[in-house]
């Protein structure tokens, strides 16, 4: 899916060298310290962001010829949660809703917040935020979830919600990349570590399966 | 596509009905302004009318550049800009609909304001319909290059101070036809050519700002 890919921020490389392939179904999770490139990547593969170098492709074809056709396949969470205070939880989440053509109340049960869903969004905690922002990850209805950091502010039944629905979603075919760094419900999962400097040693490609966060959960 | 147009110009409504004092806010500024200039020139009613059609276009421009560096700050700073951009629509149309909600918002206001500040002023009533036909080709003009202008300046460091200067002179041509058109119509002049070429560069700002916006804010996001 990427094929050596390199990103410059300003006059560093963040990304050298990275590759990476997902099947249906698959799963990768990104590790790697602070500063490593982690949300990059995300935003490369969400084609928000150009890569200087390398190839993006999706079933063969290259993605960055028409981001707003991949933009339909894809579910991103980024690290904020891009609520408008002042509006409450379903109407921030109707444009969603309408763009990927997903069921609201299914939606909002799935992350248990069907009964906040008339509250305004500033009246919700940090939790409860991240949580309406899984709910719009959900109604994109999107094969390709690129989720950073989402279980970030989340409690134990939440981040077990959240699990269940990256099981859902892979059972269906679903993809999903997540960076994080605390142990998440992935199960089977792959890894790429994306190292702190990537001047001294390249990107690599972990094809072991050494299934630490399965464990964990 | 048309639907989820809509729906996001829909959101930006709702948002503004929420806020409404930051709404208000640059109706308030017009006429504010406006009323400034008596105070200041003094009350000779022929001076005034004279002046008027000049102030009301300035005090418009400037009222409607108010709201604009939230247009899309706001968006960018939370997290929404990628989110918008990830809807499927393309970014051109995204912010096409980000202008729509702005004219609305504030274009719209202002033209309603505009008659009590113009008759305060002593405009003639006879020249309010060529004053508002004029203002409504303006204020679109004004969204649009507005909204390319914020979507530049988008992610740069003291963007709202340069985006008046951005701003301000590419819509100078918008400013001369609006108000050469009342001054037109009081004395008696065709003034229907100004109101023509106003539209002409209306014309020419549909297509090309919200392309210009667009790669704007494919930019702002990398």
């Amino acid at each position: 899916m990427a094929e050596s890919l390199s990103v410059f921020r300003g006059d560093r490389l963040v990304l050298d060298d990275v590759s990476l392939t997902l099947e249906r179904g698959g799963a990768l999770l990104l590790t790697g310290p602070n500063g490593a490139g982690k949300s990059t990547l995300l935003r490369v593969l969400a084609g928000l962001r150009r890569p200087d170098g390398g190839a993006l492709l999706w079933d063969g074809e290259p993605i960055t010829e028409d981001r707003t056709a991949h933009a339909a396949r894809v579910a991103y969470l980024g690290h904020q949660d891009a609520l408008k205070p002042s509006l409450t939880v379903r109407e921030n989440l109707a444009l969603f809703a309408r763009a990927g053509g997903g069921d609201m109340d299914a939606a909002l049960k799935a992350v248990d917040l069907l009964h906040l869903s008339t509250l305004p969004a500033r009246l919700l905690s940090a939790g409860q935020k991240r949580r309406t922002a899984l709910a719009r990850v959900l109604l994109a209805q999107a094969p390709l979830w690129l989720l950073d950091e989402p279980s970030l502010g989340l409690d134990a039944a939440a981040v077990e919600l959240l699990g269940e629905a990256i099981a859902t979603h892979r059972a269906q075919g679903g993809l999903v990349v997540a960076t994080t760094h605390v142990p998440l419900p992935l199960g089977e999962v792959s890894h790429l570590a994306l190292p702190g400097m990537p001047d001294q040693s390249r990107g690599w490609w972990g094809a072991d399966e050494t299934d630490l966060t399965g464990d964990a959960a | 596509m048309m639907g989820l147009f809509c729906a996001l110009i829909a959101r930006d409504l709702r948002l503004a009905l929420r806020h409404g004092a930051d709404t208000l806010g640059a109706v308030l500024f017009f006429i504010l302004t406006g009323t400034l200039f008596p105070l200041a020139l003094g009350p000779s009613p022929d001076l005034l009318r004279h002046m008027a059609p000049g102030i009301i276009w300035v005090c418009a421009l400037l009222a409607a550049l108010l709201p604009l560096d939230r247009l899309f700050g706001a968006e960018l700073e939370d997290g929404s800009l990628d989110q918008l951009l990830l809807l499927g629509l393309p970014p051109s149309l995204v912010a096409l609909a980000k202008i729509t909600a702005h004219w609305l918002t504030t274009g719209v206001p202002l033209l309603v304001a505009a008659v009590p500040l113009a008759i305060m002023l002593g405009l003639p009533t006879s020249t309010l319909p060529i004053l508002l036909a004029g203002l409504l080709l303006g204020s679109m003009v004004l969204s649009l290059i507005g909204g390319m202008g914020a979507s530049i300046v988008l992610g740069a460091r003291r963007g709202g101070v340069l985006l008046p200067l951005l701003v301000l002179p590419l819509i100078t041509p918008a400013l001369i036809f609006g108000a050469a058109a009342i001054d037109a119509a009081r004395t008696g002049l065709p003034w229907a050519p100004d109101l023509e070429l106003l539209g002409a560069f209306l014309a020419a700002a549909i297509p090309l700002c919200p392309l210009a916006a667009g790669a704007g804010l494919r930019a702002a996001v990398e």
